[in-house]
């Protein structure tokens, strides 16, 4: 019986609203994700250098993150204690399940990681570099399978692109999506695709061992520390940056925007957040205000059109 | 140093007074919160693994280990005495475990679970220490159109959980194919029998349908009976303990379990409900005593328990080797492992050799902690039954409901948890078995998924799904499973056969 009360402690716990919460954080993926580790490194970060007593994080699962944006606008409007993490996979996903709910239905704050894409294929494949894939790819599109992440995300959008920008007919590649980087990395490891495309963080560890041979890295110039060519420079003007970032309730007055941002602002420069940027493999790609919202309008214009050519989005 | 200096070196920390205290708390948290309906091992560890940041690296792999473990196997004590599975993993263990639990059998069957999640927990885990290199090499053999011939072998060997109907037990299991349909589509990115609502989109729960299903159906149907219902529970028949019977008849149910259950939890699309489902197959078709499956037989617990941890174990063998997170729970320890700069991958063992013998030694010590928990709370455990019903499935209502408001506050998913109960109820009442509707919302979606991949990979030759040597073989298996009774019945046994079949519910 011990144990059920305990479980029924806890439980109660999980059930109860945050009463005392300075910020509650939606993190509107299941628990494991890139999402929940964000939401939760912030809760961690804030607390510890103490920018807020008390944080909670709530996870909201579902449709690449429009349930949790679509609860969280009409459930929190107004509030100023409430945050939602977020991302370029929801931009697809917002035009994709047609959402009723946008990110013009919440206020963005910042961004502030991002990961670049990682194109590879298995050590023995007959394909040695960027040129190789993309002439393959010319020659019989179907032909080269690209295993990544789901359908309609940011792995899928990449891929998409590059086909555009080497004049192949984006509706003809052959997209082969996995539930997520982990499933497609068995996949390409066994050979079972011809490519393997995915946020670097997921191939890094088989990159170094030598099992998987990296072609070329999404980004807009060379990172350093990874030893491969950008898609631009092998003469595809492709960029493509997986960001994560966080948003505040809709309809919040300019004091309370000036003083979330101020939050964020503190967590981003921090010691401690800088520390779990470097444990978890994350970039920093702090931008908040107007910059943040030209570059957020310009990714939601681009990805609409990519997703309308690959076909998913009529 | 070898392998073995490394894992006794890590024993001794592990060994040592406060983290076996810790061993101790991070067990008794994991079982506790994986009690619950509802709430399985993903979220239990999410919940928990902030406790472990403040500790030492020793003393916080230690608690982890232990609330891995824990949350694993605390799901199948509901299973066995209320009918009211935890977690997906445990859906097979209710099927005979709470048959026995009804006969007064119930400590017996904790006590098989306990033991064989003992004991396959030990196996994999010294498995994962000395062979897991080997095992990942066979579980990347695995693309699309091998996985599409197990989930085919699946198929057939679930037909065993179906009672004494075909015909009902086929009925179950296409409403959950229906039920599978709903939702993204996720080779496409195309939402699918949604209409229009966003809480449809990413589908159905799987705990959602299965606590609904089990626990809330079993409530409506206990309280429909009234006072003087049938089914009469006798808490305690005979001894608590397990019988030299039982022991005969656990043991190699136990290891046949974790032979099963280790390679599909290392499998990266693998999950441990096909273990547990496949494994309650195989012990149906051995055993001696295939009259007493769906009346309460212990091989039909043993078995998947065992199938269970073996594949809790199994899970990391790709995390640890590959950097691969198979599940979300491994996803959420490996946010776990990065906090101790601890990068898995196939460096791992070379570079940070103490962490992980750490690791492996504390699993082992959580795995021991668990037994020494879990076994002199089955008397105390089987005391559940003799609650009044009233409260006994007030409080399962309860419980159920927190569970699920837990991992999705959602009043939508409420909702839904309401109506698959009374969808529950209503199967329960006309005869249909409820085991196939959960194993064809798992089992569906997975063998589509992996057929479209083969096809589109092969640019739609139906041919690759038979060239490959593994899966031809799967499929063999699967056929001679599907004929071989049927050649049998023509011979004249069909007698003999038709008396074997069991009754489930």
């Amino acid at each position: 019986m011990k144990q059920f009360f305990l479980a029924s402690i806890l439980a109660g716990a999980l059930a109860l609203p945050a009463v005392a919460a300075d910020y509650t954080i939606i993190a509107p993926a299941n628990p494991g994700g890139g999402w929940d580790q964000t939401a939760r490194s912030i809760q961690s970060v804030m607390q510890a250098e103490g920018i807020s007593g008390n944080v909670q994080v709530q996870n909201v699962p579902g449709a690449g993150g429009t349930i949790g944006l679509a609860q969280f606008a009409s459930q929190s409007a107004g509030n100023a204690n409430a945050l939602i993490v977020g991302g370029y996979v929801m931009v697809g996903a917002i035009l994709t399940n047609k959402s009723p709910v946008s990110l013009n239905d919440v206020t963005p704050i910042a961004r502030l990681t991002g990961e670049y894409e990682a194109i590879v294929v298995p050590a023995d494949s007959p394909l040695k570099s960027m040129g190789d894939l993309v002439e393959a790819l010319k020659k019989d599109p179907g032909a080269v399978s690209w295993g990544g992440g789901s359908a309609g995300g940011t792995d899928h959008i990449a891929v998409g692109l590059i086909a555009k920008a080497a004049g192949v007919d984006p509706t003809k590649i052959n997209y082969i999506a996995f539930s997520g980087g982990g499933e497609a990395l068995a996949a390409i490891l066994g050979s079972q695709v011809t490519a393997g495309i995915s946020g670097y963080g997921e191939f890094e560890s088989q990159i170094k061992a030598g099992t998987l041979r990296l072609l070329a890295m999404s980004s807009p110039e060379r990172l350093p520390g990874i030893d491969a060519p950008t898609i631009k420079e092998g003469g595809l003007d492709v960029v493509v940056e997986n960001w994560r970032m966080v948003a505040a309730a809709p309809g919040l007055t300019d004091e309370q925007k000036a003083a979330v941002s101020a939050d964020i602002e503190k967590l981003a420069k921090s010691a401690g957040w800088q520390e779990t940027l470097k444990t978890k493999g994350w970039t920093d790609t702090y931008l908040a205000g107007d910059a943040f919202k030209a570059q957020l309008a310009k990714d939601v214009s681009a990805t609409e059109a990519v997703l309308k050519d690959i076909g998913l989005v009529q | 140093m070898t392998t073995f200096d490394f894992l006794m070196q890590g024993m001794l920390v592990a060994a040592q007074p406060m983290n076996l205290f810790y061993a101790l708390i991070g067990v008794t948290l994991g079982t506790a919160v994986g009690v619950l309906p509802g709430i399985g091992p993903a979220l239990t560890v999410a919940l928990l693994l902030p406790v472990t940041y403040r500790l030492d690296p020793g003393g916080s792999l230690i608690m982890f280990a232990g609330i891995y473990y824990g949350g694993m196997y605390g799901g199948s004590t509901t299973s066995i005495l209320l009918n009211t599975p935890g977690e997906s993993a445990s859906i097979v263990t209710a099927l005979e475990g709470n048959k026995m639990a009804r006969k007064g059998r119930g400590g017996p069957a904790l006590a098989t679970a306990a033991i064989g999640s003992f004991v396959a927990g030990l196996i994999a885990t010294l498995g994962l220490a000395f062979i897991a290199p080997f095992v990942v090499k066979l579980a990347l053999v695995f693309g699309p159109r091998e996985y599409f011939a197990l989930m085919v072998l699946a198929f057939v060997t679930v037909s065993s959980a179906f009672g004494d109907s075909t015909l009902r037990g086929l009925t179950s299991l296409f409403i959950g194919f229906a039920l599978a349909i709903i939702g993204i589509d996720q080779l496409t990115g195309q939402a699918r029998m949604s209409f229009g609502i966003p809480d449809l989109l990413d589908g159905i729960e799987v705990t959602t349908l299965a606590v609904a299903m089990f626990a809330i159906g079993e409530s409506l149907y206990i309280a429909a009976q009234g006072d003087q219902g049938p089914d009469k529970v006798e808490a305690v028949k005979g001894s608590v303990w397990m019988t030299g019977q039982d022991w005969a008849r656990s043991w190699k149910a136990w290891l046949r379990g974790t032979a099963i259950g280790f390679p599909i939890g290392a499998m990266p699309a693998g999950g441990a409900e096909i273990g547990t489902f496949l494994s309650y197959a195989a012990e149906k078709r051995l055993s001696k005593h295939p009259e007493e499956f769906g009346h309460g037989a212990i091989e039909g617990v043993a078995g998947p328990e065992a199938a269970n941890n073996a594949s809790a174990a199994g899970t990391l063998v790709p995390l640890l080797t590959l950097g691969l997170p198979t599940t979300a729970t491994a996803a959420i320890m490996l946010a776990g492992f990065q906090q101790y700069g601890l990068q898995p991958g196939p460096l791992l063992f070379a570079t940070n050799p103490q962490l992980v013998w750490g690791l492996i030694a504390s699993l082992l010590i959580a795995n021991f902690m668990l037994l020494v928990l879990n076994l002199p709370l089955v008397g105390l455990w089987v005391k559940l039954l003799t609650i009044p019903k009233p409260w006994l499935y007030a409080g399962i209502l309860l419980f159920a409901t927190l569970g699920t408001i837990g991992a999705n506050p959602s009043v939508f998913e409420l909702g839904m948890l309401l109506a698959f109960g009374v969808l529950g109820y209503a199967m329960r009442i006309f005869g249909y078995p409820i085991a196939p509707v959960v194993v064809g919302l798992i089992l569906g979606p997975l063998a589509e998924q992996q057929l479209r991949r083969a096809l589109a990979i092969s640019q739609g030759d139906v041919t690759v799904l038979f060239t490959s040597p593994v899966a031809a073989v799967l499929l063999v298996i699967a056929a001679a499973a599907l004929i071989v009774p049927l050649i049998l019945r023509a011979r004249g046994r069909g007698q003999v056969l038709s008396q074997l079949a069991a009754n489930e519910d």
